[in-house]
């Protein structure tokens, strides 16, 4: 009787994080993949007609040669963020309590500003005869301004910049947690700094590592307006094509096509990354 | 210096495994090693012994490796290793939390070493099914740590610090953590394990029954430094200061005035009293100040004083049952406090009694009052 009581109790409490959880996620994502095989109108919005035409467009050479851009601009920038984040993270876990505290507030205060205007930012950096050409001419490294405004780098740092806090916090979070004395142990058998480091810290810090990947590549693939932005109109990447397809072609199961297929092809990629850093599996790497 | 004296020097030298010589350490402003000596000989059982935070723990991860001193050295088999890392030391650590690599299984955290030096899979396997029946966990290789005991645990720490043959190893605390059943046996596998392997063990613990039970000598640490080190029966029954009498044997400790001296004995005023104790070894002036140590057993409690006898008035206090033995709380001359322990309950004080304590001068130790840092 009493624990029936606790059950009912209980399951009334957890009820709202449920219904939050069926109207705003599940709820956007079921109407998403029902609009995706709708028909177009012919001036807005849709028709109630099954069709696989928008799944079929998606085959187009354009549209797949967007995807793979994406792909390879979302493997360059998180590689980056992995090598400039996961270094940062950890050794921010050695530090003490209040220098953690300092680190946590110069990674945190960019955060108060609007993403937009960091990227403004970035623009005055990166303009021809900008900050940075002004910077490198002036002290003579080079002789003409670099025009990295709308290029590829240009994006690429974009993105980096935007992500590597994810990649720094989820590290942190997980090498926080390391017992130091392990690693101790590992040196005190005969490993080399590095060999314990690949040995133990690194495993130890992987499901850390894992979500930072996770946190960064997929926004990666959709921050259209670092793309638009930095990279002017040359870059055209998945999310780009979304929001174009959304906000000025109108089409929206086209680009709720587009959406569904960038997803599953991110799944994807989380299954096949999780299944290849198994921790059984990597137990006899040494 | 005679040619006797030489031989001995040499042959001590040739004994000594490791020695520490005039090793200072401190973290921030505080010194947590004054310049400590110790040398370790070949195969023995060594235990620094001490209260938390007298810097035995530091002794070890310098000798591990693990810290650097600020000034000393560190000399291993006649090597300076101060400033060697630690993967190059023959030396390894059983950590106190036992700190086994959670990601991989019980043989995998065993051969850990042996993989790094890349011997071959079939000797790792047997080298690893060696150690695994020595500590008794045969057929618990592919276990994981987590699927094991706290004790389990401690055995898989040890085997993995052995299987590489140290010259020396060092155990920080690995029973802190065991309960008492499981310590006692703990003990004396430690024991087996070390006369079995022959490997020199250097054993950190504050609890002096562990450190009385397992080793071949003791050094006593206090606040950075080492009060006495020599073997349990020294330390136990010569203690030469009264933190090693009250450290090592829980014993008491009786000041007073020295009145005289003769051969054997010295004689002392304290509480209403006075005292005799075996003879000091240097000697004193009537007047001086004076110490000994008395442990709990040895004390007598008497209804009435007998006519010439040394001793002094006390009043039972309290009495507290703990472990088989009756603790006696009393209290003597102005505020200062005895305690005297009896086998079974079968004592009829109570509190509020008048007794006389007195002992025999056999077992009062004169001991140094300061602690010489």
């Amino acid at each position: 009787m009493k624990t029936k009581r606790r059950n009912g109790l209980s399951l009334l409490s957890i009820m709202p994080l449920y219904l939050f959880t069926i109207v705003f996620v599940a709820g956007p994502l079921i109407y998403l993949l029902v609009l995706s095989f709708l028909t177009r109108a012919e001036v807005w919005g849709v028709v109630n007609k099954f069709t696989l035409d928008n799944y079929r467009n998606i085959l187009d050479p354009i549209y797949l040669k967007t995807f793979a851009e994406s792909f390879k601009l979302a493997i360059l920038s998180t590689s980056l963020v992995v090598l400039i984040g996961y270094p940062f993270g950890y050794f921010m876990a050695k530090l003490s309590a209040a220098w953690k505290r300092y680190m946590m507030l110069l990674i945190m205060i960019p955060f108060w500003i609007s993403s937009l205007i960091r990227l403004y930012g970035w623009i005055i950096i990166f303009r021809a005869n900008g900050t940075l050409d002004g910077i490198l001419m002036g002290i003579g490294i080079t002789s003409a301004p670099l025009k990295l405004l709308y290029t590829y780098p240009a994006v690429v740092v974009g993105m980096v910049y935007a992500l590597v806090p994810f990649m720094i916090f989820a590290v942190y979070s997980s090498a926080e947690k390391l017992d130091w004395s392990m690693v101790e142990a590992a040196r005190d058998l005969g490993a080399t700094r590095w060999k314990a480091f690949t040995t133990v810290s690194l495993k130890m810090t992987l499901p850390g590592l894992l979500s930072g990947i996770v946190l960064t590549f997929i926004p990666s693939m959709g921050l259209f307006f670092i793309a638009d932005l930095l990279g002017g109109n040359k870059i055209v990447l998945v999310g780009n094509l979304i929001q174009e397809q959304l906000m000025k072609a109108h089409n929206w199961p086209f680009a709720a096509a587009l959406s569904v297929v960038l997803m599953v092809l991110t799944s994807l990629m989380i299954f096949l990354y999780r299944r290849i850093t198994n921790v059984k599996e990597l137990e006899g790497l040494i | 210096m005679s040619f006797r004296e030489v031989l001995n020097g040499v042959q001590v030298e040739i004994n000594t495994i490791l020695r520490l010589e005039q090793i200072t350490k401190s973290f921030g402003e505080t010194l947590v090693l004054k310049g400590i000596d110790l040398s370790v000989y070949r195969g023995e059982f060594i235990t620094l012994l001490g209260p938390s935070g007298c810097g035995k723990t530091t002794t070890l991860r310098i000798i591990a490796g693990l810290e650097i001193p600020d000034s000393g050295k560190v000399i291993l088999e006649g090597r300076d290793v101060t400033f060697d890392e630690p993967n190059t030391r023959s030396v390894n650590t059983v950590f106190q939390n036992y700190a086994l690599f959670p990601h991989m299984s019980v043989e995998a955290n065993i051969g850990y070493s042996l993989r790094l030096k890349r011997v071959d899979k079939a000797t790792i396997k047997n080298k690893v099914d060696e150690v695994l029946e020595l500590v008794q966990l045969s057929g618990y290789s592919k276990r994981m740590p987590h699927e094991l005991s706290g004790g389990q645990k401690q055995r898989v720490a040890i085997a993995r610090a052995v299987i590489n043959q140290p010259k020396v190893l060092l155990l920080d605390e690995p029973l802190g953590a065991l309960d008492l059943q499981l310590r006692r046996e703990m003990q004396t596998e430690l024991k087996r394990f070390q006369t079995h392997l022959g490997i020199t063990f250097i054993y950190i613990t504050h609890d002096q029954e562990e450190a009385l039970n397992m080793s071949d000598r003791i050094a006593v640490m206090n606040e950075g430094a080492f009060v006495q080190i020599g073997t349990p029966a020294e330390v136990y029954d010569r203690p030469q200061t009264a933190f090693t009498a009250r450290f090592v044997g829980s014993a008491n400790i009786i000041e007073g005035k020295l009145l005289s001296q003769d051969k054997d004995t010295v004689t002392f005023s304290c509480g209403d009293g006075i005292g005799i104790a075996n003879l000091h070894s240097t000697p004193l002036t009537p007047g001086q100040s004076i110490a000994v140590a008395v442990r709990r057993e040895h004390l007598h409690l008497l209804k009435t004083a007998p006519e010439n006898a040394h001793g002094f008035d006390a009043i039972v206090k309290e009495k507290s049952f703990s472990g088989g033995i009756l603790q006696i709380l009393l209290s003597y001359g102005e505020g200062k406090e005895l305690i005297a322990s009896r086998h079974g309950l079968d004592s009829n004080l109570s509190p509020g009694d008048h007794v006389f304590v007195t002992w025999d001068p056999e077992h009062a130790v004169p001991v140094d009052l300061e602690n010489p840092a």
